[in-house]
């Protein structure tokens, strides 16, 4: 860091860095100097001209956002030459701008309003007629109204450096300029909204929320994003029980502001016409609608019968459902049911990973550290596709830091655009690709590994002691697909290994064996679809599905209990990098219950024993029992997020690579659930494909 | 054929060459034999010091409008530095009333292509470009030949006059835009986006064209060194005043029995040039006004104009000596009418990427167009100061000056034809709605 | 698309004369004259030149629609730009524009019904001491009077 200097801002002599700029150094001291095209963490543009400042020996009003700060420096921020260009700039904005504020989406948070609300004029000398352009709509997720944009370039440039997308530009010029979509008359890019929530006005809005509520109607839950593993902060803006918008718009979490489509649209299925809200029964073979004691009561005596003889469970969780709901569910299967055949959909080898890290601390990467770590590697993964928010870290890192990226992929991918190297590798051989950048990557301070489901087993182990053969600091990311991936295998839904990776007393069958044995009595599947793909051998058994939808799975069930979503729900989840956060219910949805509270019914009509079924006791017993997990609670409960190791030493059971498959999502898809969301099917990018840049 | 007939007051230097009437262009043969080339002969054997020294001694300064020391911006640039080093022309004339540049480049284009041989050489460059604006297709043509016929004879290419140096040069054209005359915004261009400027610092001695440091000047400025590398620093300031070194050439336009592009010495006085050299006010009408150095200068009444017609003069004045276009207007002329003219053309140049530039240009466009159908007040007068205050020094560049200046001159000097055309016999009108964008 | 060989051979010096990588630099020259050739920047050139260069379609609208002499619309056969900035006001361009506007039964940025003349009040031509003036396509016309811009028209109109 550079020696401090010293400057006044009104008075007031601050130390602060020297070529900190002005602005930045007087809200650092608390003094507002007010912009709009100042963005923190993007390039300066000094194009609105709200900032000028008045500094001593210098004759014209200076941009505070472009000013570094000297030594001796003398500014002014609320003279009378600083407030009347500052009251000019308003009027001039407000010319063209037209007061539609009554129902402009951005009315009550707008910037504009609260800036010409405090530095403006109490009236504009305009008396002309306002130029005006008609709205146009760049895609299902985007409206443009040029007439309200006030050309503050953060839209383009949020798109442009923040994502590498850079599908906004700027077209024709003086009062008619405008921004342009990336094809002339629409958009096709990664339909974040990232643009819509940094515009300062209404002159982008969202497909889904425009013209639907005042911001001050609705309630507001900070919660975490239930689709990708990349556990994204969200904000949902809810009215009426239903949500309606969501942003993160407080930059609370470990994404910022940022999210994907998925983040911020798709959230749509919430609400879907297809939700499924009352309990099903099979009656005469066809399905039918009955009362959740009904459909309970029918569960319990199944279990209990087939129990009692000893007959063969088989249970499937979920990667969506939360730490709770996944510890309660394998302690259910064990201790309840007294079966080890107990599983879920894997995307990655963690268990090999964390066996191959025995006795290292520190060694798993956070989102945190993908922004300040000095060199990263990805191996495998279409990063901007399927993990966004990691991507935009990386990004974000080789911005303002000068970070070093090497990418070994099958295809082209957007990392590309600034990474240091970029290497092809065939699908199995990647290791070959990644030897070959040894002394590039031994160079540097400090490395991330992110991997995707082509390292596992022994080539994982080969990969790890790769890593340690560099003599630099190594972090990892095993990139796993959902939202909680990773909280299912920690909290031991897997046949061999209970919660914390801890051997289980016996091993059980794993998912696919489940699917294809012949003598299964019961298959009870919380919140996942394994027949998507597949088919149930045992043409016998008993099939139980919590779920949100009838899904492939479900339309095999006998009882189909109706389930809430992550949004609907509290709990915990754990992202991809390890880090625990905290749900917040939101939306309510009549006539569902979280599974939590469905496998407590269950518990108590089977009189189990499996302690109180609330969240908050459960994580209580995860925090006693689970290794790592036992996190903060001042730091979750605040919506903060916080990591865990969830094993020391090794993990006492051989992987079992073979069982790992990754889904293949895209920006654009989320498993079964993405299929439910209007909003990723209706973008014409829908369902997009990896590696094709 | 642009020249018009010499008159005994101009000083030759630039166009010695030029024959009356010159229809071709002076091809290499010509040139060559009336002493083409010779200074980069000079400058092959000077150290990029010495050139750069003869440059400052000449006082040489910016012909495109700022008037900046030519030398002193050349040794900005760090030799040294391993980036290229790039050689920019400004041949966006756009300035209204300026038409000098399009003469050298049609006619004397070896001139030019020496002047920036030279500058490379000063700079340690060894590729250049000349962006030409798009309507002057002729001459990018004549360019293009020039630069060919100079590839041939071995004074561009890669080892020039067998020196071992190497030095490109290519023309590159606009597209129809004003604000590219703007040297970053000019840069932008060039590397193939649009006109918007840049900011500064840095500026482009340091990060120029294509991020490298690159000197940009005026056409004129390139042209007129060849003569101080062969004759001396010092020789070419004698021919000005002080700090204002050699000759220039002024663009005469509007109300004058002469019009024409002449060669006169910086400091020569501003009537002479109007009376003697431009005939004086056509039709034996009286003169009404001067607007000095292209669109953007603040105009001058006649009894001001009594000064020598040199940067710091003009300045003194409370005007600019800009790019030279000297544009006189007699009593017949409507003040209104033609202010409301040159803001409806800096409305339509804003690149709109600052709000007091986008928004104030369209603004007082608007009132002015009003005050000019007689559809305004005494509180539009006055708006029309106060809002060209309210853009003057505020903008990103100097675009939105460019406009303030004429505006708050206009209403100052001519208040009087202003509160003439409101006669309070028309009721309030507001301006006719903005033109709809039409692409064609 | 392929352009003439011409433009093809000018084309190809021309990206050689930006440095490795920024080849962008002949976005506006390569528009500019493609045009002049087309007639248009057409979307099949604007992915063309886009393709050529290397740059995103974004990037080609956003100059488009900043250049003006870059049309998405075909202009008439003769393009008839008149000036009316200061030097050609003080002298008579506002009334040449309005003869010319009456001659041809056109307004400013359109285009007669058979396609030869399309006719557009322009802004400093860089020949203000030869005003007004005017350009046909690339042709400069000086000192105009509308006497002049009849003939003018008139045998523009006879060459069809």
């Amino acid at each position: 860091m550079a020696d401090p200097i010293t400057l006044t801002i009104n008075g007031r002599a601050l130390k602060v860095p020297a070529g900190t700029l002005v602005i930045e150094a007087a809200k650092k001291h608390g003094i507002e100097i007010p912009a709009f095209c100042y963005y923190e963490g993007f390039t300066l543009q000094a194009a609105c001209r709200m900032c000028l400042v008045e500094v001593e020996k210098m004759g014209k009003l200076q941009p505070a956002c472009t000013l570094p700060a000297a030594e001796g420096m003398v500014v002014q921020t609320e003279s009378p030459k600083v407030v009347e260009a500052r009251k000019g700039m308003l009027e001039f904005l407000l010319t063209n701008h037209p007061l539609d504020c009554p129902v402009c989406d951005k009315g009550g948070e707008c910037e504009l309003q609260d800036m010409v609300f405090r530095y403006g004029a109490g009236e504009s000398r305009f008396a002309e007629i306002k130029h005006h352009e008609n709205e146009k709509q760049w895609s299902p997720a985007v409206y443009y109204d040029p007439a309200r944009c006030i050309l503050c370039y953060r839209c383009v440039r949020v798109c442009d450096e923040g994502l590498g997308v850079g599908a906004l530009g700027l077209t024709h010029r003086g009062v008619h300029a405008e921004i342009t979509p990336s094809h002339g008359d629409h958009l096709e890019c990664d339909e974040c909204g990232w643009c819509i929530d940094v515009c300062p006005v209404g002159a982008l809005t969202s497909g889904t929320y425009r013209y639907k509520s005042r911001p001050w109607e609705m309630n507001y839950a900070g919660t975490v994003c239930t689709h990708c593993s990349n556990g994204c902060k969200t904000t949902l803006s809810v009215r009426n029980g239903e949500v309606i918008r969501a942003n993160n718009r407080d930059r609370s979490g470990i994404n910022g502001e940022f999210l994907c489509v998925k983040g911020r649209f798709a959230f749509d299925f919430v609400h879907s016409e297809e939700r499924l809200q009352t309990p099903l029964m099979r009656k005469g073979g066809k399905l039918e609608p009955v009362s959740w004691g009904e459909a309970l009561a029918a569960v319990a005596a199944k279990f209990g019968e087939v129990k009692a003889r000893a007959g063969k469970f088989g249970v499937i969780g979920s990667t969506r459902t939360t730490n709770e709901e996944n510890y309660f569910l394998q302690k259910f299967a064990r201790q309840g049911l007294g079966t080890a055949n107990i599983d879920h959909h894997r995307s990655g080898d963690m268990v090999t990973l964390l066996d191959a890290l025995k006795g290292k601390t520190g060694a798993l990467a956070t989102v945190g550290d993908l922004y300040t770590t000095k060199a990263a590697l990805v191996i495998g993964s279409d990063l901007s596709q399927q993990h966004p928010l990691l991507a935009v870290q990386l990004r974000a890192d080789y911005r303002h830091h000068q970070s070093s990226t090497y990418v070994v992929t099958s295809g082209p991918v957007r990392e590309d655009q600034y990474a240091a190297k970029s290497l092809r590798a065939a699908a199995g051989e990647e290791l070959a690709a990644v030897e070959a950048l040894r002394e590039d990557l031994a160079r540097h301070d400090s490395l991330v590994i992110l991997f995707g489901d082509a390292i596992q087993g022994e080539t994982l182990r080969k990969l790890v002691a790769f890593g340690d053969s560099l003599g630099t600091a190594v972090k990892y990311v095993c990139l796993v697909d959902y939202a909680n991936s990773r909280g299912a295998m920690d909290m031991g839904l897997l046949p061999d290994l209970g919660p914390g990776y801890q051997a289980s007393a016996s091993a059980g069958l794993s998912m696919s064996q489940m699917l294809g044995a012949a003598d299964l009595d019961v298959l009870w599947v919380v919140g996942a679809n394994p027949l998507e793909d597949a088919t149930l051998a045992s043409a016998g058994a008993f099939v139980v599905v919590q779920d949100l939808f009838l899904t492939e799975t479900a339309q095999r069930a006998d009882v189909v209990l109706p389930a809430a979503s992550a949004y609907e729900k509290t709990g915990t989840v754990t992202n991809v990098c390890g880090e625990v956060q905290r749900l917040k219910q939101g939306p309510k949805v009549m006539g569902v219950k979280s599974d939590l509270e469905i496998m407590g019914l269950l518990a108590k009509e089977l009189a189990f024993s499996l302690g109180i079924w609330t969240p908050d006791k459960v994580f209580e017993e995860i925090r006693k029992t689970v290794h790592g997990y036992n996190v903060p609670l001042p730091v979750i409960a605040t919506g903060g997020s916080a990591q865990t190791m969830p094993v020391n030493g090794g993990v006492p059971v051989a992987a079992r690579p073979e069982l790992i498959r990754s889904a293949g999502d895209t920006l654009f898809t989320s498993g079964t659930l993405g299929r439910y969301s209007k909003m990723l099917q209706s973008v014409m990018e829908a369902p997009g494909e990896l590696y094709k840049q | 054929m642009l020249l018009n007939e010499p008159h005994p007051l101009e000083v030759k230097v630039l166009t010695r060459r030029y024959q009356y009437p010159q229809k071709d262009a002076i091809g290499i043969d010509e040139y060559v034999a009336k002493e083409g080339y010779a200074a980069l002969k000079k400058a092959l054997e000077m150290t990029p010091a010495a050139i750069i020294g003869e440059v400052k001694k000449s006082s040489l300064r910016g012909r495109g409008g700022a008037g900046f020391p030519t030398g002193l911006k050349w040794s900005f640039v760090d030799i040294k530095s391993p980036k290229p080093k790039y050689i920019v022309v400004n041949a966006d004339e756009g300035e209204p009333g300026t038409c000098k540049d399009r003469i050298i480049l049609e006619h004397e284009g070896h001139r030019l292509i020496e002047g920036c041989l030279i500058a490379g050489r000063a700079i340690g460059s060894n590729r250049g470009w000349i962006y030409i604006r798009g309507e002057y297709r002729i001459q990018i043509d004549a360019m293009d030949r020039a630069i060919a016929e100079a590839y041939a004879h071995g004074y561009l290419g890669e080892n020039v006059m067998g020196s071992g140096w190497t030095f490109h040069l290519s023309t590159h054209t606009g597209a129809g835009s004003y604000e590219c005359g703007e040297e970053s915004a000019l840069l932008e261009s060039l590397e193939g986006k649009r006109g918007n400027p840049r900011l500064k610092p840095p500026f482009p001695a340091t990060s120029g064209a294509f991020q490298c440091p690159t000197i940009v000047n005026n056409v004129e400025t390139y042209a007129a060194v060849p003569d101080i590398i062969l004759n001396g620093g010092d020789w070419y300031a004698a021919l000005g005043t002080p700090k204002n070194g050699g000759t220039r050439l002024v663009c005469l336009s509007g109300h004058l029995v002469r019009p024409g592009v002449y060669e006169v010495p910086l400091g020569m006085p501003m009537m002479t040039i109007i009376n003697e050299i431009g005939g004086g006010v056509w039709k034996g009408r009286k003169l009404k006004a001067v607007i000095p150095g292209g669109s953007s200068s603040p105009v001058l009444l006649p009894e001001e104009c009594d000064i020598p017609a040199d940067y710091d003069s003009l300045a003194k004045a409370g005007s600019m000596l800009g790019s030279g276009a000297t544009m006189v207007l007699d009593e017949t002329t409507d003040m209104v009418k033609l202010m409301a003219r040159i803001m409806k053309f800096y409305a339509h140049e804003s690149c709109g990427w600052c709000i007091p530039c986008r928004e104030g240009t369209a603004w007082l466009a608007k009132i002015l167009a009003r005050l000019d159908e007689g559809a305004g007040t005494k509180k539009d007068i006055d708006m029309v100061d106060e809002l060209a205050q309210g853009m003057f020094g505020r903008t990103f560049c100097a675009l939105g000056d460019a406009a303030a200046m004429p505006a708050m001159s206009f209403v100052r000097k001519f208040r009087g034809e202003f509160e003439a055309k409101i006669g309070g016999a028309r009721a309030y009108v507001p301006a006719p709605r903005t033109q709809p964008l039409v692409v064609l | 698309m392929t352009f003439s060989p011409e433009l093809e051979a000018k084309f190809a010096r021309m990206i050689e004369q930006y440095p490795q990588g920024r080849q962008k630099g002949a976005l506006i020259p390569m528009l500019l004259f493609a045009q002049d050739e087309v007639g248009a920047v057409t979307p099949d050139v604007i992915a063309e030149v886009a393709r050529r260069l290397k740059v995103k379609l974004v990037e080609v609208e956003e100059v488009i629609g900043y250049y003006t002499m870059l049309t998405r619309e075909p202009r008439g056969k003769h393009h008839i730009q008149i000036c009316t900035n200061v030097s050609c006001m003080l002298t008579g361009g506002e009334e040449l524009f309005a003869h010319a506007a009456a001659k041809l039964g056109i307004g400013n940025r359109q285009k007669t019904a058979d396609g030869q003349f399309s006719l557009e009040e322009t802004e400093c031509l860089g020949a203000c001491s030869w005003a007004p003036a005017m350009l046909v396509n690339y042709d400069f016309q000086f000192v105009m009077t509308p006497q002049k811009l009849d003939q003018l028209i008139d045998s523009l109109k006879k060459t069809q």
